[in-house]
């Protein structure tokens, strides 16, 4: 019938053809599917693909550019993090729970934490200075993460420029929380009780400097989307997700937002303080790409405000606690950066190895065997980039989670693919997934 | 690391393992608006003495323990009339001691009209993991019971395609069971056989 394509090599099966596209010449291809009378045809698009935010895979049957049928596969990034966390003592947690959703790692900290914090009783007993570095973290990750979102968003539907001026930014942020933390990622920043470290010297400045930059740096991107008459029709009236859509699906988020409902849990179930701060809550009404993209497009200046309320916060709470005093609680030290850029406290060393045998037992039980948390069941939920994160946590008293799984707002709202993209052209999935964004680290876990 | 024996619990304490104490039920007034919720859905659905076994309130949390042959009827009931829009999915809990009730699935729902939260909780025996699907009432719960199963092997009738979701299609067991040992897995590539990281070498 037809000569051996090395490119694209065919065998029969019982579903019809299957051809193993590997690049190359596609001319064959497309003369060997052309000479077949059916019109339906099944591509895999993914798990390798670049424009499917990393290993998720599409099963797409096409009419010719028409999708009849759009089914997501997962699962290629499962690393059963909720399962290992039951082997590890609750602090030990925060450093699993960050490699979730690796774009948001402040968010799956925060979340962790609070239930933890729910579930030993101390919500009110977190220092404030802890809650505001919080929050201020958050909101830097916000911007961090909706760059990633905007920024391949855009590459993917085929404008290079604004991925550079959005990686530009998130550079910005992700040297904040070097500067903070001494990781750029997955930095376990956040713990039970507090936070792992106080601000270092000089950071307020720096951040504010770097909230100033951004304010003036998000004007390229604006100036190069917003009203962009190519990127409109790529993304107006694509991907068209309504209200009961949403609710029926459980869409949490811009994607929610986009459909008019301004929801949003800062300021609908607040935490954190989040009820001290001032910003508003964006929306749109259009149900689609676009409106999600305005979105996030407009969260980032709420969130350079809300930062720039919590420095105000920080500058007068300078010099307060950031973990709670309950000792049996705390991490016994707590540590600064010093200029190795490691974390140490030689008084603490000094005190538990020279003078207080107590002290050293209290330190090597609280670090190895961890605290006991009482029994019971907590969920808490948090508003992440993508929508609500719900930390869903079980003790049995132990010093190990019982059961830890996480509500991922990623793994909940790609089940939206389907609905966004049938009945559409093959090109408009590639926009209609970017607008919901999902990270696979989230949702496999 | 290397060499662990066992679950693969290499933390030192698995010896410490205990068992999670079911909590009793909680006595009116529940607080808040839990009080609100009970009495609209004993008004809205009148057999709820018969349906909910348990309601619990804990940490400022509201839980009802549906019997499963009533999850259906009671979900239907909290979306139209008490105007819980949303289910934010459901997840497995394994007690293992619980003897009759080992495997619970835990379904939180919110209500975006009162802006309300609450929890239905279902037990099922281990021997008959089976649990009615509510993809019908809240289709969003699609992956989310995929996943359950996937995990513990609880089973949702009625739900359109019950298939694995993060595992392979072909693995056995349901890992995230309180029976599944923690360890790794030989890996197979290009013929060669890797062994897990705890069977590799062991320096001893």
């Amino acid at each position: 019938m037809t000569t051996f394509d090395p490119y694209a090599p065919s065998r029969d099966t019982t579903e019809g053809t299957v051809y193993s596209v590997t690049g190359g010449d596609w001319d064959s291809l497309v003369q060997e599917i052309g000479s077949t009378k059916e019109e339906r045809v099944v591509v895999n698009m993914g798990p390798q693909h670049p424009s499917t935010h990393g290993v998720l895979r599409l099963v797409l049957e096409l009419e010719g550019e028409t999708v009849t049928e759009a089914r997501a596969g997962i699962g290629y990034l499962h690393t059963g993090i909720e399962k290992n966390m039951e082997y590890r003592s609750w602090t030990q947690g925060t450093t699993f729970v960050t490699r979730m959703d690796y774009l948001a790692p402040l968010f799956n900290e925060t979340a962790y934490c609070l239930a933890v914090e729910k579930l030993l009783g101390i919500t009110q007993d977190v220092p404030e200075r802890a809650s505001v570095i919080r929050v201020m973290m958050m909101e830097l990750n916000r911007i961090s993460s909706h760059m990633v979102a905007l920024g391949t968003g855009a590459l993917e539907l085929g404008a290079i420029s604004p991925m550079f001026f959005a990686f530009r930014e998130r550079e910005t942020v992700l040297d904040i929380f070097e500067m903070i933390s001494g990781l750029r990622m997955n930095m376990a920043y956040v713990r039970p009780g507090g936070v792992q470290q106080d601000l270092p010297a000089g950071a307020i400045p720096k951040i504010r400097d770097a909230v100033k930059l951004m304010r003036k740096n998000f004007k390229d991107n604006t100036t190069l989307l917003v009203g962009n008459s190519i990127w409109m029709k790529r993304t107006q009236g694509i991907g068209y997700l309504d209200l009961a859509g949403c609710t029926t699906l459980g869409i949490t988020g811009p994607v929610l937002r986009s459909t008019g409902l301004p929801w949003d849990l800062r300021k609908m179930q607040p935490y954190c303080g989040y009820e001290d701060y001032n910003f508003d809550v964006i929306t749109a009404d259009t149900c689609d790409v676009y409106g999600r993209f305005l979105i996030r497009m407009n969260e980032l200046e709420q969130s350079l405000r809300i930062v720039e309320q919590a420095l105000d916060k920080l500058e007068k709470l300078e010099g307060a606690p950031v973990m709670v005093a309950d000792k049996k609680i705390a991490w016994p030290a707590q540590l600064a950066m010093g200029g190795d850029g490691l974390g140490n406290s030689l008084n603490h060393i000094r005190e538990i190895m020279g003078t207080s045998m107590e002290s050293l037992i209290h330190h090597f039980k609280l670090v190895t065997e961890g605290f006991h948390v009482p029994a019971g069941q907590v969920y808490v939920a948090i508003e992440s980039p993508r929508g609500e994160l719900g930390a869903q946590v079980v003790s049995d008293g132990g010093t190990k989670p019982y059961r830890m799984h996480f509500r991922e707002p990623s793994f909940n709202n790609l089940q939206a693919t389907s609905a966004m993209s049938e009945g559409g052209m093959v090109a408009d999935i590639i926009g209609a997934v970017a607008s919901i964004d999902p990270v696979m680290g989230g949702v496999d876990r | 690391m290397f060499g662990a024996q066992g679950t693969g619990d290499t933390s030192g304490y698995g010896g410490l393992a205990r068992t999670a104490a079911s909590t009793g039920s909680s006595e009116r007034p529940y607080g808040r608006y839990f009080d609100e919720v009970a009495d609209d859905l004993e008004r809205a659905y009148p057999m709820f003495s018969d349906a909910i076994e348990r309601v619990v309130v804990d940490r400022g949390e509201l839980t009802l323990h549906v019997k499963r042959e009533k999850l259906v009827e009671v979900s239907k009931i909290l979306r139209d009339s008490l105007k819980f829009e949303m289910c934010m999915g459901v997840s497995g809990v394994n007690y293992p001691a619980d003897a009759g009730r080992e495997l619970h699935a835990v379904y939180p729902l919110l209500s975006l009209t009162n802006n309300r939260r609450i929890r239905l909780e279902v037990s099922v025996p281990d021997a008959d993991a089976h649990i009615p699907s509510v993809v019908e009432v809240w289709a969003g719960n699609n992956w989310h019971e995929r996943e359950t199963f996937d995990m513990f092997g609880i089973i949702f009738d009625g739900h359109p395609g019950l298939t694995r979701i993060l595992m392979p299609d072909d693995w056995q067991g349901h890992p995230q069971r309180k029976d599944y040992a923690l360890g790794g897995i030989p890996v197979e590539y290009k013929g060669a056989t890797t062994p897990p990281p705890n069977e590799r070498r062991s320096y001893k």
